[in-house]
C-alpha cells in the first residue's frame, strides 16, 4: 500500500489551495483525489465572473480561478488522481496496512489517536478499488444541493425540476437549457446567478421565491442577477403547489406569515416548464460521518479547532464541507491554513508537547449561529486567528462583541449583517494571552450580536 | 391471435407473466407507461404482511398468507432484496388491549404461524424506539419486507425471457367480444386475443365494465408517504404499524430492503386516477400521526416525499376470476394492499385458472431463475477488481450517494425490459434515489442513456411520456 504524508479529497478550490500550501510548507508526500474528470470542481461550472477579488485583486470567472491553482498544483508536481471516487476513510486497516504500519514504527498501542495512519479507499476506472495510507488526511469534499423532497413541497414529481447547481451544469458544461419558462424557489446565490443565465439563454425567468423575510444571496447578486434583468424577487413566498404529471406545467406560490406557513387565500400560479431550486447547501460529510468524525449540527460540518483539525487527529477540513462559504477566496485562504496546519502536524509528529494545554472554547451566542473553529489550543494558535461565522438574521447597525471570560474584548460594529454574508472577527494572540491566567486551563470565548 | 393479454404491467399483471410463461401459448402483457412497474407497484409501503388483517375466509386472506410464503424462495430464483423483518402492531393504550388479541385470533385463523402478543418490555428489547405510550404489541415474524421495484421487475424480466411480450405506451381505450376472443383497441393498435387479464390496478373497474354488466367499481385511495434518508434507517428494525384506533388507521414506519426509513400512508379516496400528487393536508397528517407509534422519529431527514394510490374495491376483497358473463375475461381486480405480497400467489392462481381453461402445455425451455443487475458492494474487494479490469464501467461511480457505478446503469439498460428513462434507471439500479435525489448524476445518467440507447438529449424523459428532462440546446450550442 502506497502511504502518503497529505492526502487531500477533493481537487475543487479547498483541495487544491490546501495542496500547494502544504507543498510550500514543505511537505512532498501529497496525493489529491477527485471523482470529476477535471479539477476545480463546482468552479468549472461557475462561468460568471465575480471570483477572485480577494485572492488575486481582478475579477476571474470560476474556471480561470480554478486554472490558477491548478496550474500551481501542476507546477509543483502534486500527483492528482481524477475520475477518482473515495468510497471510505477509515482509522482500521486490512493486514497489509498494519505491516506498513510496522514498517514506519508506529505502535498504535502506545498513542492510538495521532500516531496512527488512516486508510483512504478509492476506486476509478483505470485502477479498480484500492487503499492508500495517509498520515494527515484533508478532508476537501465540497457541499451538494438540498434537493426538492428535503422541503417537503406538495404536488406531483414531474420532469423540470432542477436544483440550481444542477441546471448549471447542463446549461455552462453540457450545452442543454433545462427549460424556457421558469420560477425558482430560493435566492441563494446559485439560484440568482441561474436566474441570469437562463435568462441569457433566452429562457423567461418569471420570478424568484424565498421563503424568509430577506435573500439567502449576496447583495451584489440580486442587484446583477435579478434587479438589472428585471426579475421580480418574492420575499417571504414559498411553492405550495407542483402541477404537471410528467414535465412541470405550474407551480403555485403563496406569502408565507412569521411563522413559515403559507397563508391561505394568496396563492398565485405561475404557469411554467421548470422549477429551480436553490434552497440550501449541505456540507458534504458521509465520508466525514464514517470515519467517525464529529459533525456540527448547525453547519453540517465537522467541529474543528483552531488548525482546522476535527476531533479526529491529523485530519483536517477546509471549505465547503466545512461550512459553507459565499465567496471562494475564502475557501482558498481558509484551505490554506488547512494544508500548512496538515505540514506543520507532520512536522510536529513524535514531538506531542505535554498534555493539559490551555483551550479556549467559542460559544456562539444571541444571533451567531456557529463559528469556525470552535475551539482554539492556544499553543498552536498563530498570531491571529479568523473566526468565521454566519448570524441567524438581518441585522441593522448592530455590535459584534467577543467576550473572553466575560470581559469584553472586541467591538466590532456592521451597518448591515444577514445570513446569506459570512461575518468574521480576528482575534489576536498577544491580546488573549493578558486575559487568559495561564493556570486555568480552560476559557470561554462568547461572541454575540448586541444591539447597542 | 394472441393466447392471453394482460393488461397492466405493475406487480400483479408481472407475476400473472410470469407464471403463465411456465406454459406454451402467445402471450402478450399491454402497459399504458414507458415500463413496468409505474403505478400502484412503484409507491407502496413495500411491506410482505403475515396476513392478520385481512376477514378469514376471504380470497385476500388465503393470497396473503400464501404469497407471504412463497416470497423468500422467489426472491432467491428471481434475486430481488427481500427480508423478514418481522411486524409490529402496537396498542397504545390499555382500553384497546382486546383488539390485539382479536387481531392475533384473526392471524391464526388465516393460517399466520408465530404470532404473539409482547408486553412493552418484551417488545422494548427488540425495539428500543417504540413511543413511551405503547402498552403491547403484536408480534409477527414472517412479516418482512421486498423492494416493491425488484420484485416487479424481477417478474417482469423472467416472464419476458421465457417469451412473454411487454407492449410499452399502449394504452387500452376500448375491449370487445368478437367471437370466441376479444378485440383490444390500444393506442398503438389493436390486439386480438383468445383471454383477457385485466390487471389494471386502479383502472381495473374500467375494463371490466366494458365487457361485464356486473359492474365493478374501484375507487383510488391516495397513500402518502415519506422516504428518510438511510441515517435514519437503524431508527426501527421491524415494521411498525399502529393498532387502527381512535386516531383511524394509523401511520407505519418500517425500515425498507436498501436501509432508508419509510413513514407513511396516508388513506384519502379521490376522483384523479392519475392523482400521485402529494398534499400539504397529506404530508401535515403523516408529521402528525408518525410518532404515535415510534418516537424520535428524525423527520428532518426526510430525502423525498410521494404518494401512491390503492386500487380499493367497494367490498374490500381481491376479485380474482373469469367475469360471469363475460367468458375469456380473467379480472384481477381490487389489487390494493396486501397485494404486493399477494403477488407470487395471484399469479399462480390467474395462471392455473388460464391453464385448466386454455389448456395449455408445460413451456420445455421455461427457466425459473433469473439474476438481478450484479451488486459490486457485495463483492469482495478482490472480485470487484476483477469485475473492473474485465469491464471498467463497474469502477466509474455515477451516483453518488448510493455508490451505482456505471456498469451497474449499463446493465439496467441492456437487460430484457431495459431502463429507457431515468427513473427506470433510478427503480433498476437506485441511481438517484438517495439523498441529493439525482442532482449530482440525472446529468450523468442521461450520458449513458443518450449513449446506449442512442436517444437524443432532448429526447430522453424522466418517466416516458412528455417527460423531457431539457427543452434544447443552448443558443450557442444550436448555432
Amino acid at each position: 500500500m502506497k502511504q502518503y504524508d497529505v492526502v487531500i479529497i477533493g481537487a475543487g478550490p479547498a483541495g487544491l489551495a490546501a495542496a500547494v500550501s502544504a507543498f510550500d510548507a514543505g511537505i512532498r508526500s501529497i496525493l489529491i483525489l477527485e471523482r470529476d474528470r477535471e479539477a476545480g470542481g463546482i468552479l468549472n461550472q461557475c462561468i460568471h465572473n465575480g471570483f477572485g477579488l480577494h485572492t488575486f485583486k481582478e475579477e476571474l470567472t470560476g474556471p480561470e480561478y480554478a486554472d490558477r491553482f491548478v496550474k500551481q498544483v501542476e507546477e509543483r508536481g502534486i500527483e492528482c488522481r481524477l475520475n477518482t471516487m473515495v468510497m471510505d476513510i477509515g482509522v482500521e486497516c486490512g493486514a497489509e496496512a498494519e505491516s506498513v504500519d510496522a514498517k514506519h514504527g508506529v505502535d498504535a498501542m502506545e498513542k492510538p489517536s495521532c500516531r496512527s495512519l488512516k486508510y483512504v479507499t478509492a476506486m476509478s476506472r483505470t485502477d479498480g478499488m484500492y487503499q492508500v495510507a495517509a498520515r494527515t488526511v484533508i478532508l476537501a469534499m465540497g457541499c451538494r444541493e438540498r434537493p426538492r423532497g428535503a422541503l417537503n413541497i406538495p404536488g406531483y414529481r414531474p420532469a423540470g425540476i432542477y436544483s440550481a447547481g444542477t441546471a448549471q451544469r447542463l446549461v455552462n458544461m453540457e450545452g442543454y437549457l433545462p427549460g424556457k419558462k421558469v420560477v425558482i424557489l430560493g435566492s441563494g446565490d446559485i439560484g440568482l446567478i441561474m436566474a441570469r443565465r437562463m435568462t441569457l439563454e433566452g429562457a423567461k425567468v418569471q420570478v424568484v421565491a424565498e421563503l424568509m423575510p430577506y435573500s439567502g444571496g449576496l447583495k451584489r447578486n440580486i442587484v446583477q442577477c435579478l434587479d438589472d434583468y428585471g426579475i421580480p424577487l418574492k420575499l417571504s413566498h414559498t411553492v405550495v403547489d407542483i402541477q404537471g404529471k410528467e414535465r412541470v406545467e405550474g407551480v403555485t406560490l403563496a406569502q408565507v406569515d412569521e411563522k413559515r406557513r403559507p397563508i391561505a387565500g394568496t396563492e398565485e400560479t405561475y404557469e411554467c416548464d421548470t422549477l429551480l431550486l436553490s434552497v440550501g447547501l449541505l456540507p458534504e460529510n458521509e465520508l466525514s460521518a464514517g470515519l467517525g468524525v464529529e459533525l456540527s449540527p448547525v453547519t453540517s460540518g465537522p467541529i474543528v479547532n483552531e488548525s482546522l483539525e476535527t476531533n479526529i487527529e491529523g485530519v483536517f477540513a477546509c471549505g465547503n464541507v466545512l461550512h459553507v462559504h459565499d465567496l471562494v477566496d475564502f475557501v482558498s485562504e481558509e484551505a490554506g491554513l488547512a494544508g500548512k496546519n496538515a505540514a506543520a502536524y507532520i512536522t510536529r509528529m513524535g514531538k506531542e508537547e505535554a498534555a493539559g494545554q490551555v483551550q479556549i472554547e467559542i460559544s456562539p451566542q444571541s444571533g451567531v449561529r456557529y463559528t469556525v473553529p470552535s475551539h482554539i489550543r492556544l499553543s498552536q494558535m498563530q498570531d491571529t486567528q479568523t473566526i468565521r461565522f454566519r448570524v441567524g438574521d438581518v441585522y441593522k447597525n448592530c455590535f459584534i462583541r467577543a467576550y473572553l471570560n466575560d470581559k469584553q474584548i472586541i467591538s466590532k460594529k456592521r451597518p448591515v449583517m444577514a445570513p446569506g454574508e459570512m461575518e468574521q472577527l480576528v482575534l489576536k494572540k498577544e491580546q488573549l494571552l493578558t486575559f487568559v491566567e495561564p493556570e486555568e486551563k480552560s476559557h470561554c470565548l462568547v461572541i454575540r450580536v448586541e444591539e447597542k | 391471435m394472441y393466447d392471453v393479454v394482460i393488461i397492466g404491467a405493475g406487480v400483479s399483471g408481472s407475476a400473472v407473466a410470469r407464471e403463465l410463461s411456465r406454459y406454451k401459448g402467445r402471450f402478450c402483457v399491454l402497459e399504458k407507461e414507458e415500463d413496468v412497474c409505474c403505478g400502484t407497484s412503484k409507491a407502496n409501503s413495500g411491506i410482505v404482511h403475515a396476513g392478520y388483517d385481512a376477514r378469514p375466509g376471504s380470497l385476500m386472506a388465503k393470497l396473503n398468507v400464501e404469497g407471504n410464503r412463497r416470497m423468500e424462495a422467489l426472491s432467491k430464483e428471481l434475486d430481488f432484496p427481500f427480508r423478514r423483518t418481522g411486524s409490529f402492531v402496537v396498542c397504545t393504550d390499555e382500553g384497546s388491549r382486546q383488539k390485539l388479541q382479536e387481531l392475533l385470533e384473526r392471524g391464526q385463523k388465516n393460517g399466520v404461524e408465530d404470532l404473539q402478543i409482547l408486553s412493552r418490555e418484551e417488545a422494548l428489547f427488540l425495539e428500543k424506539n417504540l413511543a413511551d405510550e405503547v402498552v403491547a404489541v403484536l408480534y409477527a415474524p414472517t412479516a418482512g419486507i421486498v423492494c416493491p421495484f425488484g420484485l416487479t421487475i424481477a417478474l417482469a424480466e423472467n416472464a419476458c425471457e421465457n417469451g412473454v411480450e411487454f407492449q410499452f405506451d399502449t394504452e387500452v381505450s376500448a375491449i370487445k367480444k368478437q367471437g370466441e376472443g376479444y378485440v383490444i383497441e390500444t393506442s398503438r393498435g389493436v390486439f386480438k386475443t383468445r383471454y383477457v387479464v385485466n390487471a389494471a390496478g386502479v383502472y381495473a373497474d374500467i375494463f371490466h365494465n366494458m365487457v361485464s354488466a356486473d359492474k365493478l367499481h374501484i375507487t383510488p385511495r391516495k397513500g402518502e408517504y415519506f422516504l428518510l434518508d438511510k441515517g435514519a434507517g437503524g431508527h426501527v428494525s421491524h415494521t411498525i404499524f399502529a393498532l387502527p384506533g381512535k386516531y383511524g388507521k394509523g401511520i407505519l414506519v418500517t425500515p425498507t430492503t436498501h436501509g432508508n426509513l419509510l413513514v407513511g400512508p396516508t388513506a384519502t379516496d379521490i376522483l384523479e386516477r392519475e392523482g400521485t400528487n402529494t398534499t400539504a393536508d397529506g404530508l401535515a397528517a403523516i408529521r402528525e400521526k408518525a410518532g404515535l407509534s415510534v418516537k424520535d422519529l428524525p423527520l428532518g431527514k426526510v430525502i423525498t416525499s410521494f404518494a401512491g394510490l390503492r386500487a380499493h374495491e367497494d367490498g374490500h376483497e381481491f376479485i380474482i376470476g373469469e367475469a360471469a358473463d363475460a367468458p375469456g375475461f380473467i379480472d384481477c381486480a381490487g389489487i390494493e394492499s396486501p397485494g404486493l405480497t399477494s403477488a407470487p400467489a395471484i399469479g399462480a392462481m390467474v395462471a392455473g385458472i388460464l391453464k385448466e381453461k386454455l389448456n395449455l402445455s408445460d413451456n420445455a425451455s421455461f427457466v425459473a431463475e433469473r439474476k438481478g443487475i450484479l451488486n459490486p458492494a457485495k463483492l469482495s474487494a478482490e472480485e470487484r477488481n476483477r469485475l473492473i479490469e474485465d469491464n471498467p464501467a463497474y469502477g466509474n461511480i455515477i451516483c453518488r450517494c448510493e455508490m451505482i457505478s456505471e456498469g451497474e446503469i449499463i446493465d439496467a439498460v441492456k437487460r430484457p425490459l431495459g431502463a429507457k428513462s431515468l427513473d427506470g434507471v433510478k427503480r433498476r439500479t437506485r441511481a438517484g434515489m438517495g439523498r441529493c435525489q439525482s442532482g449530482f448524476c440525472s446529468p450523468r445518467t442521461m450520458e449513458i442513456l443518450h449513449r446506449e440507447l442512442g436517444i437524443p438529449m432532448e429526447e430522453l424523459t424522466k418517466s416516458g411520456g412528455d417527460s423531457r428532462m431539457i427543452t434544447g440546446g443552448r443558443k450557442e450550442a444550436a448555432q
